[in-house]
């Protein structure tokens, strides 16, 4: 009888955002026993932030709109790096998985005739985010809270993972985990394990990520065998508040720009206008006349530039303000207050008016924000089939943001919640029929148990060693400076250096007090985490030679052909763990039938 | 007090770079540690310094944080120096990374969206990344706990409480779909949204005086988060269920003297009281009370579910473990609306439970 506690169950999904939900949802509605692990409480996951919509090609609003022009968009926003399938099914399946989530009682926004009106989002080339004002995140994770609750799933919440169980074949067979509360383990055994842990963002110091975002299911599928992929390819939200400092980073949402708002240099000049490229621009505006007509017919103008692709906007941000065109601390001007009226703003866009007034003491309605880049999001992850979102090694699955392909080297907006709902759910059926069809009782195996408990309560034996804090602050900033928007290859190989130095450190954390929740300790847990991404992250930026979506090297800064028929894969071999080598290499993509090949090249 | 921690070796911005780093130094908890002045960044269009320099007296920031477990605790004083457009969270975080390295808080966006971060400042429930020092008085700020929760430690409570209550709500139970699907008009739904943009902080439950200074009331009173979270379930156009004698008999509704405690600390500024729990009394009236519609039940069939279904579907939820901070997770029966669309028996108005209304 072992002395922690443990629990058994078919299924665990690992993380309750949107995915995982949508995962643990599933799996409970074919009949396993199911069981959700999450970090934060229930219902807080960083879901929660997403503002702009749910894209989804139902045709409310632009009745010529299909999946073929979704799928078309996505790809075309992904620089063509994406898996074909994953795009394709996502395209297809995210107008059903909307109105699911109406069925279930999620309250959207309406047309005239009473149907789910659809927002215009950059990147796609009809209006078509489902949404609730500019809190959709919240009014989708909270529907997805309510039902698998009516379900009666088992929680675990405030219940940190801290590494995959593998079988003697290497099949995922549970997690070791710790309650924060009390500190003490708990172990899962599981027939199939699905990762849904979302982003990575707090390896930078400016990012739009919750405290939770630390990319423990990236690192423990890496620790486990796990293919990753497209790990240098990292979003950063053009526009993110600069000022104060309390809240740099934090989004301003795209729903700013759709709703009127646009772009301005410390001159004035409406800058995006001299940065649209090639590929846009048979369908971009090229006159503010044209521009501004366009928000209220599209038909018969061309969008404005403010609402290009997330990675062309933020590069020439980051551009004006290199150049000296830059707000006094560090930003663009995003102004709508010229623009629209101030009942209009209120209406449209009331948690942004919110947050600018009471952290900022900016009033949008009468003066611009300050906004610049900030890391918002994952391209890369955890490599999946498209059709059950298994990973590499069996028994393992993952879904949302924490898995890769979906969206290539660059996400557009609106994309990331209807990715969590249509391979949320696929992964829930594809554990579900793993787990139904895997022979015997997964067994968790007590040593190994043991050995990673001991890992991470070594922190309390070590007197005088390093602050987990400090450690944390010092990969964050050199991931900022070294790993950013603009990357260069003298600086990755100073970063790797760097990290390698802050893993050797990392051996020797030290913490004080007791288990019980203590944050110091919960920080020095999720070092190992931070530590494995941020190496992927550089290592795959080192290795991509080009400059494509996402990801910009001044060193390289086109993209290249060759390149783009590739994926850099990385992963551990014999050796596992936040201390051992990490291998990366390119492999092909897989290859796109004619059909959608021939849909790619036609024009809208 | 406790040691400085060395300080972090500042970190040059490389040429070219477009984000100058800016390392924080840690020290600064006494006076007797002077702090070391930044350098200044070069970059054009970047912003100042983020320290005052050095000065003879600094501007200081006192956090007075209880710290303690379920067996007792005191207030503790932490002093630092002040810097330029910071919330509480944000000084929290320079003690612990200080001062306090163990001072348990409970956090995750630091932008009023997850409700995560909830505590009483100055004695009045607030989101510690939503008040800004400048708007509080000078002086130390004292931050403690939500105090109708047990302590788990320091600022951190056992809300499991709300999480409890959740399970016990019947679900949006909607009729299949017409062809084409749903419809609903914007003003029909504007009322339900107002609720839904709840971020279950619970600082309404932790101020509301029947639990919070009655601790026996919590197995019969559902709070106010609740309250709007029926609200919302009556008031959607497509609901089917009917939750109103639930709400009178089991949920407490009758407990609530709308003293409005809720609407003043909603982070969202939900109308809580007006808009949900006093419409919801007076429809939990109409189905109780008045004799013309209780005959209309008897006779008329209806759409909705009976309202008693309700009642006891929560009796058999009644002590259902949920959702274990500690290992208590225990589903429990799910109760899911059939797709017959029944709606439900005579429903017997012989209700045995005491009458709060």
């Amino acid at each position: 009888m072992p002395d922690y506690e443990q629990h058994r169950y078919d299924v665990i999904v690992i993380g309750a955002g949107g995915a995982g939900l949508r995962a643990a949802i599933e799996a409970k509605l074919q009949g396993r026993s199911v069981a959700l692990v999450c970090k934060s409480l229930l219902g807080k996951a960083h879901t929660v932030m997403a503002e702009g919509g749910v894209a989804a090609a139902m045709g409310n609003v632009y009745p010529e709109d299909n999946w073929r022009v979704h799928f078309r968009d996505t790809m075309r926003g992904g620089k063509y790096l994406n898996h074909w399938r994953m795009a394709e099914l996502h395209a297809q399946e995210a107008p059903d998985r909307v109105y699911e989530l109406e069925a279930w009682g999620a309250l959207f926004d309406r047309t005239k005739d009473g149907r789910i009106t659809q927002r215009d989002f950059g990147g796609h080339r009809y209006a078509r985010l489902a949404h609730v004002g500019d809190r959709t995140g919240l009014e989708m994770i909270r529907t997805l809270q309510q039902k698998a609750v009516s379900l009666g799933i088992d929680v675990f919440m405030e219940c940190k993972v801290l590494r995959l169980l593998t079988d003697a074949d290497g099949a995922v067979s549970g997690a070791v985990c710790y309650w924060r509360p009390s500190g003490e383990t708990v172990v899962f055994e599981a027939k199939a394990t699905v990762l849904a842990t979302g982003s990575i963002g707090r390896s930078y110091l400016y990012t739009s990520n919750s405290w939770e975002s630390t990319g423990d299911g990236h690192a423990m599928a890496i620790w486990a065998g796990a293919d990753v992929i497209e790990m240098e390819c990292v979003q950063f939200h053009p526009t993110g508040m600069v000022w104060p400092l309390s809240v740099r980073g934090l989004l301003v949402t795209e729903g700013v720009r759709g709703d009127g708002g646009t772009l301005k240099n410390n001159e004035g000049h409406r800058f995006m206008f001299d940065y649209i490229p090639e590929m846009f621009r048979a369908e971009t505006a090229e006159s503010e006349e044209e521009a501004d007509a366009w928000y209220d017919d599209h038909a018969n103008h061309r969008r404005t530039p403010d609402l290009l692709p997330r990675d062309e906007v933020a590069r020439a941000i980051n551009t004006e303000v290199k150049a000296g065109r830059g707000t006094p601390h560090g930003g663009v001007y995003l102004d709508i207050a010229s623009r629209r009226s101030p009942e209009y703003i209120r209406r449209r866009l009331p948690s942004m008016y919110h947050q600018f007034m009471e952290l900022a003491g900016v009033d949008i309605t009468a003066e611009a924000m300050e906004v610049g880049p900030t890391c918002h999001y994952m391209m890369g992850g955890v490599r999946v089939n498209p059709e059950t979102q298994e990973a590499t090694v069996p028994g393992l699955f993952a879904a949302g943001e924490v898995a890769g392909g979906m969206h290539g080297a660059n996400r557009l907006g609106g994309n990331s919640l209807s990715d969590l709902l249509v391979f949320g759910r696929r992964a829930g059926l594809g554990a579900s029929e793993f787990a139904e069809a895997r022979a015997g009782e997964p067994v968790a195996d007590p040593a190994q148990v043991d050995a990673v408990v001991a890992d991470a309560v070594g922190a309390f034996e070590r007197d005088g060693g390093e602050s987990p804090y400090e450690l944390h602050h010092e990969l964050q900033t050199t991931m900022q400076s070294l790993v950013g928007i603009i990357r260069t290859g003298s600086e990755l190989e100073e970063a790797l250096e760097r990290l390698s130095e802050l893993r050797e450190r990392a051996e020797k954390m030290a913490v004080s007090g007791g288990r019980a929740y203590n944050p110091a300790w919960n920080l020095a847990t999720d070092i190992p985490s931070l530590l494995t991404v941020s190496t992927a992250i550089a290592q795959g930026a080192l290795a991509r030679r080009e400059s494509r979506g996402a990801h910009t090297r001044d060193d390289y800064p086109l993209p290249d052909p060759e390149l783009g028929k590739v994926n850099f894969v990385q992963r551990q071999t014999a050796e596992r763990g936040f201390t051992a080598p990490i291998h990366v290499g390119p492999e092909p993509l897989p290859e796109m039938p004619q059909e959608l090949r021939d849909l790619l090249e036609e024009n809208a | 007090m406790a040691d400085a921690l060395p300080a972090s070796t500042p970190v040059a911005p490389p040429p070219g770079s477009p984000d100058p780093v800016v390392v924080t130094d840690a020290t600064g908890e006494t006076e007797e540690v002077p702090e070391e002045p930044e350098a200044a960044l070069e970059s054009p269009g970047e912003h100042p310094v983020d320290y005052l320099p050095a000065a003879e007296e600094e501007p200081t920031v006192t956090l007075r944080v209880w710290r303690g477990d379920p067996a007792g605790g005191d207030l503790v004083d932490y002093t630092l120096p002040e810097e330029e457009g910071e919330v509480v969270l944000d000084v929290v975080h320079r003690i612990q990374a200080s001062l306090a390295p163990d001072l348990a808080c409970r956090w995750n966006c630091k932008a009023g969206k997850c409700g995560s971060c909830s505590a009483e400042i100055n004695g009045k429930p607030r989101l510690m990344c939503m008040t800004r020092i400048d708007d509080l008085p000078e002086g130390p700020i004292t931050v403690t706990p939500m105090r109708t929760f047990p302590i788990v430690r320091d600022l951190v409570t056992d809300v499991s409480f709300n999480y409890e209550v959740a399970t016990r709500v019947p679900a949006f139970a909607p009729a299949p779909p017409p062809p084409g699907g749903y419809r609903m008009s914007q003003v029909d739904v504007e009322r339900g949204q107002e609720f839904r943009k709840c971020i279950e902080c619970f600082m309404c439950q932790d101020v509301c005086h029947v639990i919070r200074d009655h601790e026996d009331n919590k197995p019969d009173y559902a709070g106010p988060r609740f309250f709007i979270r029926f609200a919302e379930l009556e008031m959607h156009p497509l609901d089917t269920n009917d939750r109103r004698e639930l709400l009178r008999q089991r949920m407490g509704l009758g407990l609530c003297n709308i003293t409005k405690c809720c609407t003043e600390v909603c982070p969202e500024h939900i109308k809580i009281t007006d808009n949900g729990i006093i419409p919801l009394k007076e429809r939990v009236v109409d189905a109780s009370y008045d004799p013309v519609a209780w005959i209309g039940r008897k006779i008329i069939r209806r759409t909705k579910r009976a309202p008693d279904e309700a009642v006891e579907w929560s009796q058999e939820r009644a002590g259902a473990g949920v959702l274990g901070q500690q290992g208590d997770a225990g589903g429990g029966v799910a109760w899911v609306p059939g797709a017959d669309g029944s709606d439900g028996s005579d429903g017997s108005d012989g209700v045995e439970a005491p009458d709060r209304s």
